[in-house]
């Protein structure tokens, strides 16, 4: 089965994505998922993700095809938002399902791992006290996807 | 060739995507680099620091001995922060 990769503005529905990679199965032993939201640190008003389309679905369907070589997954779903999103909203959705747990948690935090370093994303915050401030890529971001 | 600039790289340039002619001698995302940071205050701010900008040709991600050819679509922008 082909990768699920969505770029976003709108919510995405976590449980309906999941019910699709099971419905009607009975090979899928193991479904492994990841909700990333968004925090009000220092009282955040919200997050500006700015992408480049075109490449961040390029970039997202290779990533996950990587995982699916990996892993003997069964599906695996992305789905990553973009435009403005407030404290408490989802941000970035990853779903695997596999036969057995290993596969599917390990390609799960790959998969996030990955992500976070190589696809075309940009976090700016929307300060509390007013103004705004671009996210700045962090080495332990790095030092997460180079284990893999 | 079309330029894009994402993020804060955008926000120093100015401009979203622009049109260049690639000069002669211009090879590789270096040299393109070098030639850009010249063509305005803005550029040049943007391009200040190089070992923070990041580029892709034809929406892969690039080194600066990457090479560039006319008609190639080149984008700079910071390290990515998704996920």
């Amino acid at each position: 089965m082909a990768p699920r990769i969505l770029v976003q503005e709108a919510p995405f529905d976590a449980a309906a994505e999941a019910a699709r990679l099971t419905e009607g199965r009975t090979d899928v032993g193991a479904l492994a998922s990841f909700t990333g939201l968004c925090r009000a640190d220092d009282g955040l008003r919200a997050m500006v993700l700015e992408h480049y389309p075109g490449m961040t679905e390029r970039a997202l369907l290779r990533i996950a095809e990587e995982a699916m070589a990996r892993w003997p997954l069964t599906a695996c779903t992305v789905i990553h938002r973009h435009g403005r999103i407030t404290p408490g909203e989802p941000i970035v959705l990853v779903l695997t399902a596999s036969a057995h747990r290993a596969a599917a948690l390990e390609s799960c935090a790959f998969l996030m791992d990955w992500l976070k370093t190589k696809a075309p994303f940009w976090k700016r915050e929307e300060l509390a006290e007013g103004g705004s401030r671009w996210v700045e890529a962090r080495a332990t971001d790095e030092a997460a996807a180079s284990r893999w | 060739m079309k330029i894009l600039y994402f993020a804060w790289v955008r926000e120093r340039t100015g401009v979203a995507e622009e049109e260049i002619a690639l000069p002669d001698g211009v090879r590789d995302i270096a040299a393109l680099v070098d030639h850009l940071a010249a063509r305005s205050p803005g550029h040049a701010a943007a391009f200040e620091n190089r070992r923070t900008i990041r580029a892709a040709v034809n929406q892969d991600f690039a080194t600066p001995d990457t090479t560039v050819a006319p008609g190639d679509e080149v984008a700079f922008f910071p390290p990515v922060t998704g996920g």
